[in-house]
């Protein structure tokens, strides 16, 4: 009964197997065995809330963050017990700042509700009782067979029956799923598909049998069983069959499908998930920070009750005659009364926590983030794409990052393939001008013999056209695809549309070499030779997959042979190849790897009649499969791709991007180390990482790869710390294979991190799916475009991540394959490729070429770690500024909770008095030009390892906080003296009236003295002033005038008690009291100002350095090289050292020979200004020789360079040879 | 490129989104902290031997003479004892002279369960010695006429509190059905004998004490000397003080004492305000003088960090 009540209420799923079963139509068997099943209806429920349950659930959502939650505490014991303060002073602000969130989320959820009931209420046709009806997509129930015509999205999950074309197939798009935009042909069985009209649907008679819901887009397993004449005939079906929800149909007139999956259980609503929460550094330490001011909350408290009950030991101060207790305060019990005299010490300390410090770093964060979007250099004129912000939250760990991951291609590469050489039994062609030319003979030799390909070359380009899954699209605005109707006359606007760059490259090439590929329908494909076509009958795809790295379709050619075409990676397929020219192809594609292109080797296996035979047979029985299908699919694929007969050999160029070694060079000199992860073969993935500036000549390159097993693995990792060890001074780059890799992870971790961390540079190759790869669509469709990488990237993040100096890790990818990354480092960063918007969609920042990212962390990363943490840093500050005299006052007031400030200014301290000029501060500070933050990219390791959080700086501004706030009490306490009473017979303006000033003159003297130090400490800090800046700062300060002259100078109504009536104006009517106002601030400010001057001139950093130069206009005057960055001493300094030089002329000469090679290291000018530079830098030092000089050509961290700046360093005179 | 379509994404190219906003950007360093030191300090110093001189000119005796009270250990910035009071009864709202606040408990309800006007611990505790001055001249005492006007805020007297209207132009039918605070000798209403509008909540005695004082050892103005003989100033001389000792402080370790004073134009006798400013202008300078040292031992400057 329970567990039926439990079903019903959704708590149980019912009985769960494995499959379900779906009757097409819900036409349910009328004999037999039948139990029916429960599924969930079509209804999307993206929103959260609904009316009914908005107000309880948001509130207890918001108040589940510790801070809301805290603060609430504080209201209820306002609320309970008798405290110092009125519940409302943290009751409003708290009000404030959850009407604030709650309004924002409810207007969120309204906008996902109005979309839910747009897409719930969308008409559908559903074909029921033998014919069309209209109905809501609501409406839909599984087993439902539905209608959708051209460019609709479907309503459901559906499996496709069949469609307007006689084949049965449809095209779709999956743009709002992955943001694939390409043509994905979809198909049914062919039992199905000849049922094109209604009623033949309606004698349609079957069952879908499939797995229950899951979120993978791309695996689907499945059969149908369709009764036809009474004979029952099984179908396999997979993700090809499948129509997901939300995928839009197109260049098909309408399908029909029956719904497999409804509402919640479809495939895109079980991929609708929140994302996951990163939290970045800063925020963590600000959690730290809270939990420190929360313990200094919890002591100031005790030792305050503690003290109370100390000094109240005697009667004549526990109460005497002037303040006798009520007879009820007497009788409650000593341990009640401690309890409510420390809740009520927390309540008076309380805004020590600063509740206003969230808000303000949501409102800088929110509002911060803009500047990403906005910015010109994040802009990209080709693409017409800025920068995205998808979480701001993270704005600051871009300020903070050690480690970047990247994707290769379609990151550092265009992801734009070129083909570029080919080899073809055993000879190396390339391509000159359309036509495939053998090496070492040129175009002219050629010419005139365009058509005289042999044999090997004909075949091997038929390979390469057929072998692929490219789609053609005619570019009409009706759109049919009608593939042979253009078959004369060459359509000008056929178009290859593929997944993969690498395919369409291909295919286009072939082409242009007179073999080219026509379009497939159905199962004919069509391939013209030089204007001669050839129909080829597509009799199976051997899909791809990661764990093959290959491959295959299986045709019938025009002359009746079965043969079988495969494309793959050459150790994917080399092995399997018995004949051909195997050694040559082998020769030459390490070859084309080492001129960093892409490698493909194509070969074809010819099938007698009996093997043809038993290969149906095993794809059959392993493709019908409902269990482990996957394994036997592999298995059985093996078996078919061997005694394969090799017939070359490609390589397609991927162009890099633009500036991609200016920015890879930029991140060293930052400290960040760079990883770079592909999926290319070692050679290929070395060269491509030299020549994007990755690794550079100087480096030494250390390797593991081709690790076979553990020992040996750990014995080359020995070997490698080893080398490093000996020799230190030189940079070290690495390579790895995935397989190594995976067993470096597996075993030797720790061995295998000292390694990379003493490498500038790790190159990750090869990298291989550790889990097992999923054999599906997906991954086939980007086959060769993003190689196999990998499922590796995670745990390779992963690692350096947890290890115990927990780096900030930064990813950086294009495609579906780099979500993981993404996902998994600190910061994702996506990039807007043409890899479709996954990883744009998954990642928290979002540009559209890798040399944004320079700009990215080098400066906005810079501005807002630096807004940040000065923001947090300030807010504690300023509220132990705030609080602590409130405690030093119980000292002086038998700790009878006495507030020192009236409760007003308790509430607006946070709230008006000192907000703005800190959110101002936060989104518009620029401690440096952001010109020079990205031309001196060492600046960044300025604020490295959250130095600007680290405990000494925050112990700095608590105790500076302290400080202050031990000046403001102590110095009005003295100046309002006991005896000297410069307060208590302050003077109004009249002549001889005397004023006594009493308790709340006191606190408002403090709390004014506090407002303005407070704000001008922040002055001191800022360092760019805008008239925002002026503006808040100024305003602030003339606010709290104004508003306490306002406040003070009007009887409220509403209040029970007027103590400030006129306290302000009384205080401001004394003149010592300026007096003593302008001393105490500056008594506060002095000592910093001091500190602040010292440190400038005798420990400058960087940071500060390079203030100067923007200052002075002299920052090229420095030079950084390599991984070291070196200051060179400015201009006038070195003028001393180079005193002794007789001929200025020459000198000078010499200073621009090395403001050159600043400039040159930033590559602001180029590369061309270094080789002159290089003769010239040796001349003038007289330290390199020229041949040496001349290698500082490419990179800066050459040796020779370093050692002139060492040189310059350390003020050895430079002498000159004439 | 903003032209050519509405769909464009190229974000606008403005000081404000591009993060170019003119601004000013100083920066802390010694050349330009030095003279800044130097002359903040000199200034200070000055303000300093001002403030000092106008605190040491002001002769105790010379005219207009204020006298104080003080008390010790007296703990007026006590929380409970700081909200014991009501202010609208003070503001003279008779319906709450019929049932005080609760705040003002145990000083709301006499014994006969009577409203206490004015309500609370601070009025109940209102200091009520009195004193007298009297000069010897030839043996015989002369009265030193005090003058007990205007020693309250003026906004408390004029606007802040306000006696109950008057019932048949009397003020103590005003306070009809109340009872006084448990430790006055006299009602409200007839606080000053001598003069009829120096009563009720307008008494300035009772404005002085109700504006509690800050820190538990204080001093309140009790009276100015500013008439007849003596508006220029005590002239040396004998004085006797009589002192009508009502108040009792033994009982939690206080202390009375009565203070003459006189004010300038910046306040009473404050020696401390003109020294702090001599010890922070004399550190800038000092400061600057150091900075000024290093500056050069380190040779560094402003284009030579």
């Amino acid at each position: 009964m329970i567990r039926w009540i439990r079903q019903q209420l959704g708590f149980d799923p019912p009985h769960q197997s494995d499959t379900r079963t779906v009757y097409i139509a819900n036409k349910f068997p009328q004999h037999g065995h039948y139990t029916p099943q429960r599924f969930a209806d079509n209804r999307i429920i993206s929103s959260k809330y609904t009316i009914w349950n908005f107000v309880p659930k948001n509130l207890f959502e918001q108040f589940r963050r510790i801070a809301n939650f805290y603060f609430l505490i504080i209201f209820l014991v306002q609320l309970m017990i008798d405290t110092p303060t009125s519940p409302i002073t943290s009751g409003l602000p708290l009000f404030f700042v959850i009407t604030v969130t709650a309004i924002k989320q409810g207007y969120e959820d309204w906008l996902r509700h109005n979309a839910d009931n747009e897409v719930n209420g969308a008409p559908v046709f559903v074909v029921r009782s033998g014919s069309l009806v209209q109905t809501r997509s609501k409406n839909i129930r599984v087993g439902d067979i539905v209608r959708v015509a051209k460019d609709e999205t479907f309503p459901a999950d559906l499996v496709l029956l069949s469609s307007d074309r006689v084949e049965g197939t449809c095209h779709i798009t999956t743009a709002s799923l992955d943001g694939e935009t390409n043509l994905k042909t979809h198909y049914s069985v062919p039992e199905t598909a000849v049922s094109q009209t209604v009623s033949r649907l309606e004698s349609l008679q079957g069952v879908v049998e499939c797995q229950q819901p899951e979120a993978d887009l791309y695996r689907f397993v499945g059969r149908i069983t369709v009764t036809h004449h009474g004979e029952e005939i099984v179908r396999p079906l997979g993700p090809e069959n499948l129509l997901l929800r939300g995928a839009r149909l197109k260049n098909t007139k309408e399908i029909f499908g029956v719904a497999v999956y409804t509402g919640m259980e479809s495939k895109m609503a079980l991929n609708y998930k929140c994302k996951s929460q990163k939290r970045s550094a800063v925020e963590k330490s600000m959690n730290t920070f809270l939990i420190i001011y929360l313990g200094i909350l919890l002591f100031e408290a005790i030792l305050s009750t503690i003290l109370k009950y100390a000094w109240q030991a005697e009667d004549k101060w526990n109460e005497p005659f002037y303040n006798q207790k009520t007879d009820k305060e007497r009788d409650r019990s000593q341990i009640w009364k401690f309890i409510t005299d420390f809740l009520a010490f927390l309540v008076l300390y309380n805004f020590i926590i600063p509740i206003s410090l969230y808000v303000t770093v949501e409102m800088q964060k929110f509002l911060g983030s803009f500047f990403i979007g906005w910015d010109l250099d994040l802009y990209h004129e080709e693409s017409d794409q800025k920068a995205q912000v998808n979480t701001s939250d993270l704005n600051e760990e871009l300020g903070q990052v050690e480690y970047v991951f990247t994707d290769k291609t379609g990151t550092l590469t265009e992801n734009e393939m070129q083909f570029r050489e080919c080899s073809i039994n055993g000879i190396k062609y390339q391509e000159i001008n359309g036509k495939l030319v053998p090496e070492g003979l040129t175009e002219d030799t050629l010419d005139g013999s365009i058509h005289c390909l042999s044999h090997e070359e004909e075949l091997f380009l038929k390979a390469v056209s057929l072998c692929h899954t490219v789609q053609i699209s005619y570019d009409q605005p009706d759109g049919h695809a009608e593939p042979f109707s253009h078959i004369n006359g060459f359509s000008p606007q056929m178009e290859y549309y593929a997944s993969s760059p690498d395919e369409k490259a291909l295919v286009e090439a072939t082409k242009r070499m007179g073999v080219s590929f026509m379009g497939s329908r159905g199962e004919i494909m069509e391939v013209k030779t030089f204007g001669k076509a050839e129909k080829y009958k597509l009799l199976h795809v051997l899909e791809f997959d990661a764990n093959r790295r290959r491959m295959s379709v299986i045709l019938e050619t025009p002359a009746g042979e079965k043969m079988l075409f495969t494309k793959g990676a050459e150790s994917a397929i080399l092995p399997f190849s018995t004949s051909g020219e195997i050694d040559k192809t082998r020769v030459h594609v390490d070859e084309f790897a080492l001129k960093g292109l892409r490698t493909l080797v194509v070969a074809r296996r010819l099938f007698s009649a009996e093997e043809f035979a038993e290969v149906e047979r095993r794809l059959h029985e392993a493709r019908t499969a409902l269990h482990q299908r996957e394994e036997r699919l592999l298995q059985a694929f093996n078996n078919i791709e061997r005694d394969l007969e090799l017939l070359g050999a490609t390589g397609v160029e991927d162009k890099l991007q633009d500036k991609v070694q200016e920015t890879i060079e930029a991140l060293r000199l930052a400290g960040i180390k760079v990883w770079v992860l592909t999926g290319d073969k070692h050679e290929t993935a070395v060269s491509v990482s030299l020549s994007c500036g990755h690794f550079h000549r100087t480096m030494n390159i250390l390797e593991l790869v081709q690790q076979k097993s553990d020992s040996e693995c750990a014995e080359q990792l020995r070997r490698l710390a080893r080398r490093i060890k000996e020799d230190h001074v030189i940079q070290h780059g690495l390579v790895v294979d995935g397989a190594s890799l995976s067993l470096a992870l597996r075993e030797h971790e720790k061995l295998f991190m000292d390694v990379c961390k003493n490498c500038s540079a790790v190159l990750c190759c090869r990298m291989a799916p550790l889990q097992k790869a999923k054999a599906s669509y997906r991954t086939f469709l980007v086959f060769l475009s993003r190689g196999h990488e990998y499922e590796s990237a995670r745990p390779v993040v992963r690692l350096i991540k947890t290890t115990p100096e927990k780096p900030i890790t930064l990813a950086i990818g294009d495609g579906a394959n780099d979500v993981s990354m993404i996902q998994e480092a600190h910061v994702g960063i996506g990039i807007m490729g043409k890899e479709g918007r996954q990883a744009v969609r998954n990642s928290d920042y979002a540009i559209a070429r890798f040399k944004f990212l320079a700009k990215l962390l080098l400066v906005h990363g810079h501005f807002y770690y630096i807004r940040i943490a000065t923001l947090v840093q300030y807010f504690f500050y300023k509220n132990v500024c705030f609080i602590t005299p409130q405690f030093l006052y119980q000292f002086f007031c038998l700790f009878s909770q006495q507030t020192l400030y009236d409760s007003v200014y308790l509430t607006l301290y946070n709230i008006c008095f000192t907000s703005l000029p800190i959110l101002v501060f936060s989104l518009f500070e620029q401690l440096v030009h952001p010109h020079i933050l990205q031309t001196k990219p060492a600046l960044y390791r300025d604020i490295s390892k959250n130095s600007l959080l680290s405990f000494k700086t925050f112990l700095y501004w608590t105790l500076l906080g302290f400080c202050h706030a031990f000046v403001f009490f102590f110095g009005s306490y003295i100046l309002m003296g006991e005896d000297t009473t410069l307060m208590g017979n302050g003077q109004i303006l009249r002549a001889n009236r005397q004023l006594m000033f009493g308790n709340w003159t006191f606190g408002t003297l403090v709390f004014t003295v506090m407002v303005i130090t407070v704000t001008l400490k922040l002055a001191l800090e800022t360092h760019f002033w805008t008239w925002m800046n002026h503006f808040v700062t100024w305003g602030s300060i003339a606010f709290y005038f104004i508003f306490s002259l306002f406040y003070g100078g009007i009887i409220w109504p509403f209040l029970h008690t007027q103590d400030m009536y006129f306290v302000f104006v009384q205080l401001l009517s004394s003149g010592s009291a300026w007096f003593a106002i302008i001393i105490i601030v500056i008594t506060c400010l002095f000592p910093d100002v001091i500190k602040k001057v010292f440190y400038r001139h005798l420990h400058p950093t960087s940071t500060q350095k390079s203030q100067w130069w923007k200052r002075t206009g002299m920052y090229t005057n420095r030079v950084a090289i390599g991984d070291d960055f070196i200051a060179l001493q400015p201009l006038s300094r070195a003028k001393n050292q180079l005193g002794k030089i007789r001929n200025p002329v020459k000198f000078i000469e010499a200073y621009q020979g090395i403001g050159c090679m600043d400039s040159m290291c930033c590559f602001s000018e180029g590369r061309s200004g270094c080789a002159r530079l290089g003769g010239l830098v040796g001349r003038v030092m007289g330290r390199c020789d020229p041949a040496r000089a001349s290698r500082c050509d490419l990179s800066l961290s050459s040796l020779c360079c370093q050692q002139i700046s060492y040189k310059l360093e350390r003020d050895e005179p430079v002498t000159m040879h004439p | 490129m903003k032209n050519e379509g509405e769909s464009s994404e190229r974000p606008d190219n403005t000081a404000f989104t591009q993060q170019r906003l003119p601004a000013w950007q100083p920066i802390l360093s010694a050349g330009i902290v030095i003279p800044g030191f130097l002359i903040i300090g000199l200034a200070f110093i000055g303000i300093g031997i001002g403030l000092f001189l106008t605190s040491q000119t002001i002769q105790v005796l010379e005219g207009p003479v204020f006298f104080y009270y003080g008390l010790s250990n007296y703990y007026q910035n006590f929380r409970k004892y700081g909200v014991s009071t009501d202010y609208y009864q003070l503001s003279g709202d008779t319906q709450y002279f019929k049932s005080p606040q609760d705040s003002c408990s145990p000083y709301s309800y006499d014994s006969q369960n009577k409203p206490i006007v004015p309500c609370g611990a601070i009025a109940n505790s209102f200091f009520n010695d009195t004193f007298e001055l009297y000069q010897i001249i030839n043996g015989t005492k002369k009265l030193v006429p005090l003058d007990g006007k205007g020693i309250a805020w003026w906004t408390d007297y004029n606007i802040k509190y306000r006696n109950p209207t008057l019932v048949n132009g009397s003020l103590a039918n005003a306070f009809d059905g109340t009872s006084k605070p448990l430790n006055w000798p006299r009602p409200a209403y007839e606080l000053d004998l001598t003069d009829q509008n120096n009563n009720g909540f307008l008494n300035q005695d009772f404005l002085v004490w109700m504006r509690r004082a800050a820190l538990p050892q204080f001093r309140k103005l009790y009276r100015r000397i500013t008439e007849g003989d003596y508006a220029a100033g005590l002239p040396a001389g004998n004085y006797s003080l009589t002192v009508h000792y009502n108040y009792q402080v033994l009982n939690f370790d206080g202390q009375k004492k009565i203070i003459f004073s006189n004010v300038s134009w910046m306040g009473g006798k404050n020696d401390f305000l003109g020294i702090a400013y001599l010890v922070v202008g004399s550190l800038c300078v000092v400061m600057s003088v150091v900075m000024l040292i290093v500056y050069a031992k380190f040779k560094f400057s402003e284009d030579d960090v």
